[in-house]
Protein backbone atom coordinates (compact mmCIF):
# COMPACT_ATOMS: atom_id res chain seq x y z
CA UNK A 1 0.00 0.00 0.00
CA UNK A 2 0.92 4.01 -0.95
CA UNK A 3 -0.02 6.76 0.80
CA UNK A 4 0.99 9.99 0.22
CA UNK A 5 0.45 12.80 2.81
CA UNK A 6 -0.25 15.89 0.49
CA UNK A 7 0.14 19.71 0.63
CA UNK A 8 -3.56 19.93 1.48
CA UNK A 9 -5.85 17.35 2.66
CA UNK A 10 -9.32 18.31 4.80
CA UNK A 11 -13.04 16.79 4.39
CA UNK A 12 -13.81 19.45 2.09
CA UNK A 13 -10.96 18.68 -0.68
CA UNK A 14 -10.05 14.98 0.65
CA UNK A 15 -11.15 13.30 -2.47
CA UNK A 16 -7.96 14.00 -4.25
CA UNK A 17 -6.09 12.32 -1.26
CA UNK A 18 -8.29 9.41 -1.19
CA UNK A 19 -7.85 8.64 -5.05
CA UNK A 20 -4.40 8.55 -4.61
CA UNK A 21 -4.33 5.81 -1.76
CA UNK A 22 -2.59 2.86 -3.52
CA UNK A 23 -4.24 0.04 -1.73
CA UNK A 24 -2.58 -2.77 -3.53
CA UNK A 25 0.24 -5.02 -1.75
CA UNK A 26 -1.61 -5.12 1.67
CA UNK A 27 1.45 -6.55 3.32
CA UNK A 28 3.83 -3.49 3.22
CA UNK A 29 3.06 0.47 3.47
CA UNK A 30 5.15 3.25 1.93
CA UNK A 31 4.48 6.79 3.27
CA UNK A 32 5.76 9.91 1.20
CA UNK A 33 4.78 13.15 1.93
CA UNK A 34 4.33 16.48 0.01
CA UNK A 35 8.14 18.04 0.26
CA UNK A 36 7.42 21.89 1.27
CA UNK A 37 4.39 21.41 3.18
CA UNK A 38 1.60 19.12 5.15
CA UNK A 39 -1.12 19.77 6.21
CA UNK A 40 -3.87 17.48 6.49
CA UNK A 41 -7.06 16.46 8.17
CA UNK A 42 -6.64 14.06 12.05
CA UNK A 43 -8.24 11.78 9.82
CA UNK A 44 -5.74 11.20 7.69
CA UNK A 45 -3.30 10.71 10.46
CA UNK A 46 -5.92 8.43 11.79
CA UNK A 47 -6.13 6.88 8.45
CA UNK A 48 -2.04 6.15 8.62
CA UNK A 49 -1.68 4.92 12.02
CA UNK A 50 -4.04 2.05 11.39
CA UNK A 51 -2.72 0.77 7.90
CA UNK A 52 0.84 1.49 9.90
CA UNK A 53 -0.35 -1.11 12.81
CA UNK A 54 -1.90 -3.35 10.76
CA UNK A 55 0.75 -3.80 8.73
CA UNK A 56 3.81 -3.86 11.67
CA UNK A 57 6.65 -1.58 11.93
CA UNK A 58 8.66 -4.16 10.43
CA UNK A 59 6.47 -3.66 7.08
CA UNK A 60 6.45 0.03 6.82
CA UNK A 61 8.60 2.42 4.81
CA UNK A 62 8.42 6.09 5.65
CA UNK A 63 10.39 8.25 3.19
CA UNK A 64 12.64 10.76 4.97
CA UNK A 65 10.38 13.87 5.37
CA UNK A 66 11.56 17.40 4.42
CA UNK A 67 8.32 19.25 4.73
CA UNK A 68 8.57 22.27 7.23
CA UNK A 69 5.31 21.42 8.74
CA UNK A 70 6.59 17.60 9.79
CA UNK A 71 6.87 18.55 13.25
CA UNK A 72 2.79 18.20 13.18
CA UNK A 73 3.06 14.39 12.69
CA UNK A 74 5.69 14.13 15.62
CA UNK A 75 3.26 16.17 17.50
CA UNK A 76 0.13 14.30 16.64
CA UNK A 77 2.22 10.64 17.79
CA UNK A 78 2.34 9.37 14.26
CA UNK A 79 5.73 7.50 14.42
CA UNK A 80 5.49 7.05 18.50
CA UNK A 81 2.25 4.76 17.80
CA UNK A 82 3.93 3.05 14.92
CA UNK A 83 6.78 2.32 16.95
CA UNK A 84 9.14 4.57 14.42
CA UNK A 85 12.06 6.69 15.03
CA UNK A 86 11.49 9.87 13.20
CA UNK A 87 14.32 12.13 14.97
CA UNK A 88 12.10 15.10 14.24
CA UNK A 89 12.37 17.64 17.72
CA UNK A 90 9.42 18.89 18.77
CA UNK A 91 9.36 22.88 19.59
CA UNK A 92 6.82 23.37 22.47
CA UNK A 93 3.97 25.26 21.35
CA UNK A 94 1.91 27.58 22.46
CA UNK A 95 -1.39 25.10 21.52
CA UNK A 96 -0.04 22.24 21.99
CA UNK A 97 -2.61 21.26 24.49
CA UNK A 98 -5.20 21.49 22.52
CA UNK A 99 -5.31 17.98 20.54
CA UNK A 100 -5.98 14.39 20.78
CA UNK A 101 -2.58 12.89 19.42
CA UNK A 102 -2.96 9.54 17.92
CA UNK A 103 -4.36 6.84 20.51
CA UNK A 104 -5.78 2.98 19.86
CA UNK A 105 -8.85 2.09 21.28
CA UNK A 106 -9.07 -1.86 21.82
CA UNK A 107 -11.27 -2.30 24.46
CA UNK A 108 -14.36 -0.50 26.42
CA UNK A 109 -12.91 -0.01 29.59
CA UNK A 110 -9.98 2.10 27.65
CA UNK A 111 -12.12 4.42 25.80
CA UNK A 112 -13.93 5.47 28.69
CA UNK A 113 -10.49 5.71 30.74
CA UNK A 114 -9.63 7.94 27.11
CA UNK A 115 -13.33 9.76 27.29
CA UNK A 116 -12.33 10.94 30.85
CA UNK A 117 -9.00 11.92 30.36
CA UNK A 118 -9.12 13.61 26.71
CA UNK A 119 -11.43 16.36 27.84
CA UNK A 120 -9.20 18.20 30.17
CA UNK A 121 -6.40 17.93 26.96
CA UNK A 122 -9.06 20.47 24.74
CA UNK A 123 -9.58 23.40 27.08
CA UNK A 124 -13.31 23.81 25.91
CA UNK A 125 -15.94 24.96 27.68
CA UNK A 126 -18.43 22.17 29.00
CA UNK A 127 -21.34 22.93 26.32
CA UNK A 128 -18.49 22.22 24.04
CA UNK A 129 -17.27 19.10 25.04
CA UNK A 130 -20.70 17.75 24.93
CA UNK A 131 -21.40 16.75 21.15
CA UNK A 132 -17.43 15.84 20.73
CA UNK A 133 -17.17 13.80 23.81
CA UNK A 134 -20.70 11.89 22.65
CA UNK A 135 -18.94 11.32 18.92
CA UNK A 136 -16.04 9.93 20.10
CA UNK A 137 -17.68 7.62 22.26
CA UNK A 138 -20.59 6.74 19.71
CA UNK A 139 -17.87 6.00 17.21
CA UNK A 140 -15.23 4.26 19.13
CA UNK A 141 -17.76 1.67 20.48
CA UNK A 142 -18.84 1.01 16.71
CA UNK A 143 -15.66 0.11 16.17
CA UNK A 144 -14.73 -2.15 19.31
CA UNK A 145 -17.92 -3.76 18.37
CA UNK A 146 -18.89 -4.57 14.88
CA UNK A 147 -15.53 -3.66 13.18
CA UNK A 148 -13.80 -7.16 14.31
CA UNK A 149 -10.59 -5.33 14.39
CA UNK A 150 -7.39 -6.82 16.20
CA UNK A 151 -6.19 -3.07 16.27
CA UNK A 152 -9.38 -1.52 17.44
CA UNK A 153 -9.83 2.52 17.00
CA UNK A 154 -7.19 4.81 15.66
CA UNK A 155 -8.25 8.32 16.60
CA UNK A 156 -6.83 11.95 16.56
CA UNK A 157 -8.37 15.33 16.71
CA UNK A 158 -7.68 18.72 16.70
CA UNK A 159 -8.65 22.15 17.83
CA UNK A 160 -7.83 24.59 15.43
CA UNK A 161 -7.90 28.66 16.63
CA UNK A 162 -8.57 30.33 13.19
CA UNK A 163 -11.80 28.89 12.31
CA UNK A 164 -12.51 27.67 16.30
CA UNK A 165 -13.47 23.88 14.57
CA UNK A 166 -12.42 20.84 16.20
CA UNK A 167 -11.15 18.16 13.41
CA UNK A 168 -12.00 14.07 14.24
CA UNK A 169 -10.76 11.15 13.33
CA UNK A 170 -11.86 8.02 13.66
CA UNK A 171 -10.92 5.07 11.69
CA UNK A 172 -10.46 1.12 11.55
CA UNK A 173 -9.33 -1.59 9.60
CA UNK A 174 -11.65 -4.16 10.22
CA UNK A 175 -14.17 -6.05 8.09
CA UNK A 176 -16.13 -2.59 6.82
CA UNK A 177 -19.67 -1.41 6.90
CA UNK A 178 -21.15 -3.70 4.12
CA UNK A 179 -20.21 -6.79 5.70
CA UNK A 180 -21.38 -5.59 9.06
CA UNK A 181 -24.95 -3.99 7.68
CA UNK A 182 -24.95 -7.39 5.27
CA UNK A 183 -25.66 -9.71 8.64
CA UNK A 184 -29.38 -8.14 8.63
CA UNK A 185 -30.11 -6.39 5.45
CA UNK A 186 -29.39 -6.24 1.78
CA UNK A 187 -26.41 -4.33 0.41
CA UNK A 188 -25.28 -4.63 -2.80
CA UNK A 189 -22.65 -1.97 -2.72
CA UNK A 190 -20.73 -0.48 -0.29
CA UNK A 191 -22.48 2.78 -0.63
CA UNK A 192 -25.50 1.14 -0.07
CA UNK A 193 -24.39 0.06 3.04
CA UNK A 194 -22.95 3.37 4.38
CA UNK A 195 -26.40 4.70 3.31
CA UNK A 196 -28.59 2.10 5.03
CA UNK A 197 -25.66 2.50 8.37
CA UNK A 198 -26.93 6.11 8.52
CA UNK A 199 -30.17 5.57 8.39
CA UNK A 200 -32.06 5.42 11.60
CA UNK A 201 -33.08 2.06 13.46
CA UNK A 202 -30.91 0.53 10.84
CA UNK A 203 -28.26 -2.19 12.64
CA UNK A 204 -26.35 -4.96 11.11
CA UNK A 205 -27.01 -7.18 14.36
CA UNK A 206 -30.93 -8.12 13.58
CA UNK A 207 -33.54 -6.98 11.18
CA UNK A 208 -36.11 -6.05 14.11
CA UNK A 209 -37.39 -2.95 14.77
CA UNK A 210 -35.77 -1.31 18.29
CA UNK A 211 -32.62 -3.31 17.32
CA UNK A 212 -31.13 -5.72 20.19
CA UNK A 213 -30.49 -4.96 23.86
CA UNK A 214 -27.38 -4.25 22.87
CA UNK A 215 -27.84 -2.21 19.38
CA UNK A 216 -30.06 0.25 18.14
CA UNK A 217 -28.80 1.29 14.71
CA UNK A 218 -28.75 4.75 15.97
CA UNK A 219 -25.24 5.89 16.48
CA UNK A 220 -24.07 6.97 13.49
CA UNK A 221 -27.72 8.85 12.38
CA UNK A 222 -27.14 11.12 15.53
CA UNK A 223 -23.57 11.94 14.51
CA UNK A 224 -24.70 12.61 11.24
CA UNK A 225 -27.41 15.01 12.59
CA UNK A 226 -24.95 16.83 14.84
CA UNK A 227 -22.89 17.64 12.15
CA UNK A 228 -25.91 18.21 9.99
CA UNK A 229 -27.58 21.17 12.96
CA UNK A 230 -23.97 22.27 13.25
CA UNK A 231 -23.80 23.26 9.20
CA UNK A 232 -20.36 20.82 9.53
CA UNK A 233 -18.61 18.56 7.04
CA UNK A 234 -18.92 14.51 7.94
CA UNK A 235 -17.49 11.91 5.84
CA UNK A 236 -17.69 8.22 5.78
CA UNK A 237 -15.51 5.78 4.01
CA UNK A 238 -15.78 2.31 3.15
CA UNK A 239 -14.94 -0.53 0.58
CA UNK A 240 -15.24 1.43 -1.85
CA UNK A 241 -17.63 4.13 -1.02
CA UNK A 242 -17.28 7.57 0.49
CA UNK A 243 -20.57 9.68 1.82
CA UNK A 244 -19.77 12.96 2.58
CA UNK A 245 -21.99 15.36 4.10
CA UNK A 246 -21.29 19.26 2.81
CA UNK A 247 -22.01 21.97 4.36
CA UNK A 248 -25.32 23.85 4.28
CA UNK A 249 -25.12 27.36 3.89
CA UNK A 250 -28.28 28.40 3.71
CA UNK A 251 -28.27 29.69 7.36
CA UNK A 252 -31.83 31.14 6.97
CA UNK A 253 -33.58 28.08 6.53
CA UNK A 254 -34.30 26.06 9.60
CA UNK A 255 -32.62 22.60 9.50
CA UNK A 256 -34.69 19.23 8.98
CA UNK A 257 -33.05 16.26 9.52
CA UNK A 258 -33.13 13.63 6.84
CA UNK A 259 -33.66 9.40 7.79
CA UNK A 260 -32.28 9.10 4.50
CA UNK A 261 -28.83 10.66 3.84
CA UNK A 262 -29.46 10.81 0.62
CA UNK A 263 -31.66 13.89 0.72
CA UNK A 264 -28.88 15.97 2.73
CA UNK A 265 -26.58 18.26 0.81
CA UNK A 266 -23.82 15.67 -0.45
CA UNK A 267 -21.33 14.40 -2.51
CA UNK A 268 -20.69 10.40 -2.92
CA UNK A 269 -18.01 8.57 -4.57
CA UNK A 270 -18.23 4.34 -5.06
CA UNK A 271 -14.81 3.85 -7.20
CA UNK A 272 -12.25 4.88 -4.72
CA UNK A 273 -9.34 2.65 -3.75
CA UNK A 274 -10.73 -0.13 -1.55
CA UNK A 275 -10.92 0.45 2.11
CA UNK A 276 -10.87 -2.74 4.55
CA UNK A 277 -12.48 -1.27 7.51
CA UNK A 278 -13.93 2.40 8.24
CA UNK A 279 -13.03 5.69 8.19
CA UNK A 280 -15.38 8.62 9.79
CA UNK A 281 -13.89 12.34 9.75
CA UNK A 282 -16.25 14.87 11.59
CA UNK A 283 -15.37 18.69 11.67
CA UNK A 284 -17.87 20.56 14.47
CA UNK A 285 -17.58 24.80 14.75
CA UNK A 286 -17.57 25.53 18.46
CA UNK A 287 -18.79 28.82 17.04
CA UNK A 288 -21.90 27.67 15.71
CA UNK A 289 -22.50 24.88 18.08
CA UNK A 290 -26.18 24.34 18.70
CA UNK A 291 -27.59 23.75 21.94
CA UNK A 292 -27.20 19.68 22.14
CA UNK A 293 -30.65 19.83 24.11
CA UNK A 294 -32.05 21.68 20.65
CA UNK A 295 -30.68 18.73 18.00
CA UNK A 296 -32.09 16.20 20.63
CA UNK A 297 -35.53 17.26 19.61
CA UNK A 298 -34.78 17.55 16.22
CA UNK A 299 -33.56 13.54 16.21
CA UNK A 300 -36.38 12.42 18.40
CA UNK A 301 -38.54 13.90 16.14
CA UNK A 302 -37.02 12.53 12.77
CA UNK A 303 -35.93 9.25 14.65
CA UNK A 304 -39.69 8.41 15.14
CA UNK A 305 -41.37 9.42 12.36
CA UNK A 306 -38.74 7.45 10.42
CA UNK A 307 -39.70 3.71 12.69
CA UNK A 308 -43.23 4.91 12.75
CA UNK A 309 -43.62 5.18 8.97
CA UNK A 310 -40.64 1.73 8.48
CA UNK A 311 -43.67 0.34 10.70
CA UNK A 312 -46.34 0.93 8.53
CA UNK A 313 -45.11 0.23 5.34
CA UNK A 314 -44.09 -3.24 6.50
CA UNK A 315 -47.89 -4.24 7.96
CA UNK A 316 -49.05 -2.46 4.50
CA UNK A 317 -46.74 -5.28 3.05
CA UNK A 318 -48.02 -8.01 5.62
CA UNK A 319 -51.97 -7.04 4.86
CA UNK A 320 -54.37 -10.03 4.88
CA UNK A 321 -54.68 -11.54 1.99
CA UNK A 322 -58.72 -12.14 1.26
CA UNK A 323 -59.61 -14.87 -1.68
CA UNK B 1 -38.26 -0.64 45.92
CA UNK B 2 -34.86 -0.01 44.80
CA UNK B 3 -32.43 2.95 43.93
CA UNK B 4 -30.09 2.75 41.76
CA UNK B 5 -27.53 5.58 41.65
CA UNK B 6 -25.53 5.64 38.33
CA UNK B 7 -22.95 8.43 38.56
CA UNK B 8 -20.45 5.64 41.16
CA UNK B 9 -20.88 3.77 38.51
CA UNK B 10 -20.88 5.31 35.24
CA UNK B 11 -19.43 8.40 36.46
CA UNK B 12 -20.80 11.96 35.16
CA UNK B 13 -20.72 11.34 30.93
CA UNK B 14 -22.66 7.59 31.20
CA UNK B 15 -21.30 6.08 27.75
CA UNK B 16 -20.35 2.52 28.79
CA UNK B 17 -22.57 0.08 27.32
CA UNK B 18 -20.94 -2.73 29.23
CA UNK B 19 -21.81 -0.88 32.65
CA UNK B 20 -25.46 -0.60 31.63
CA UNK B 21 -25.93 -4.00 30.79
CA UNK B 22 -24.79 -5.14 33.92
CA UNK B 23 -27.15 -2.93 35.94
CA UNK B 24 -30.04 -3.85 33.95
CA UNK B 25 -29.22 -7.51 33.97
CA UNK B 26 -27.46 -8.13 37.92
CA UNK B 27 -29.86 -5.38 39.43
CA UNK B 28 -33.08 -3.87 37.70
CA UNK B 29 -34.08 -7.40 36.40
CA UNK B 30 -34.14 -9.05 39.59
CA UNK B 31 -35.93 -6.21 40.99
CA UNK B 32 -38.27 -6.35 38.79
CA UNK B 33 -38.67 -10.06 39.21
CA UNK B 34 -39.59 -9.79 42.74
CA UNK B 35 -42.32 -7.09 42.29
CA UNK B 36 -40.13 -4.26 43.07
CA UNK B 37 -40.24 -0.59 41.57
CA UNK B 38 -36.73 0.47 40.45
CA UNK B 39 -35.73 4.21 40.91
CA UNK B 40 -32.68 4.93 38.57
CA UNK B 41 -31.04 8.18 39.97
CA UNK B 42 -28.68 9.91 37.50
CA UNK B 43 -27.99 12.82 39.82
CA UNK B 44 -24.54 14.70 38.76
CA UNK B 45 -24.52 12.29 35.45
CA UNK B 46 -24.52 15.42 32.86
CA UNK B 47 -25.10 13.28 30.17
CA UNK B 48 -25.55 10.18 28.28
CA UNK B 49 -25.45 8.42 24.91
CA UNK B 50 -28.44 6.78 23.35
CA UNK B 51 -26.41 3.58 23.24
CA UNK B 52 -26.01 3.57 26.63
CA UNK B 53 -30.11 4.41 27.84
CA UNK B 54 -31.07 1.69 24.95
CA UNK B 55 -28.50 -0.74 26.57
CA UNK B 56 -30.01 0.43 30.15
CA UNK B 57 -33.46 0.24 29.11
CA UNK B 58 -34.91 -1.22 25.63
CA UNK B 59 -34.95 -4.57 26.41
CA UNK B 60 -36.75 -3.92 29.87
CA UNK B 61 -39.36 -2.46 26.91
CA UNK B 62 -39.42 -4.83 24.75
CA UNK B 63 -39.57 -8.56 27.24
CA UNK B 64 -41.69 -6.95 30.03
CA UNK B 65 -43.86 -4.04 27.58
CA UNK B 66 -44.65 -0.86 27.95
CA UNK B 67 -46.42 -1.48 31.25
CA UNK B 68 -42.62 -1.66 33.05
CA UNK B 69 -42.51 2.45 32.52
CA UNK B 70 -45.01 1.97 35.55
CA UNK B 71 -42.47 0.12 37.52
CA UNK B 72 -39.43 2.29 36.59
CA UNK B 73 -38.49 6.28 37.67
CA UNK B 74 -35.96 8.16 36.28
CA UNK B 75 -34.75 10.59 39.26
CA UNK B 76 -32.96 14.00 39.33
CA UNK B 77 -32.27 13.84 35.15
CA UNK B 78 -30.73 16.56 33.23
CA UNK B 79 -32.18 17.95 30.18
CA UNK B 80 -30.22 15.97 27.94
CA UNK B 81 -30.33 12.65 30.14
CA UNK B 82 -34.34 13.54 29.36
CA UNK B 83 -34.21 13.85 26.09
CA UNK B 84 -32.32 10.90 25.53
CA UNK B 85 -34.11 8.38 28.17
CA UNK B 86 -37.40 9.76 26.08
CA UNK B 87 -35.61 9.08 22.35
CA UNK B 88 -35.18 5.66 23.27
CA UNK B 89 -38.42 4.50 25.36
CA UNK B 90 -40.65 6.92 22.38
CA UNK B 91 -38.79 4.41 19.68
CA UNK B 92 -38.84 1.26 21.37
CA UNK B 93 -42.64 1.92 22.09
CA UNK B 94 -42.93 2.13 18.32
CA UNK B 95 -41.30 -1.10 17.71
CA UNK B 96 -41.86 -4.87 17.17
Amino acid sequence: MKIHLPNSAWIGNIDPFLRSFDSSNTKRLEITAHKKWISVHPVILSMVAALGLKVGKSNIYCEKLEATSKHYLERMGLFKLLGLKSNIKVKEHESAGRFIPLTQIKDSQALTKFITEMIPLLHLEPKQVEPIRYIISELARNVLEHSQSDNGAILSAQYYKKSNTIRIGIVDTGVGIKETISKSHHASTDLEAIKLALTPGITGTTHKEGGTEFNAGAGLFFIKSIAKVNRDFFMIYSGKAMYKLLKDDSSKKQIKLYADSFKDKHSKNENFPFWEGTVVGIDLSLEATEQFSVLLDLIRNTYVKTVRERKKEKYKKRGARFI
Amino acid sequence: MITIKLFPRVGSFAENKDLAREIRINEIIPALNNGKEVILDFSKVDSITQSFAHALISDLIRNYGDGVLDKISFKNCSETVKKIINIVVEYMQESE
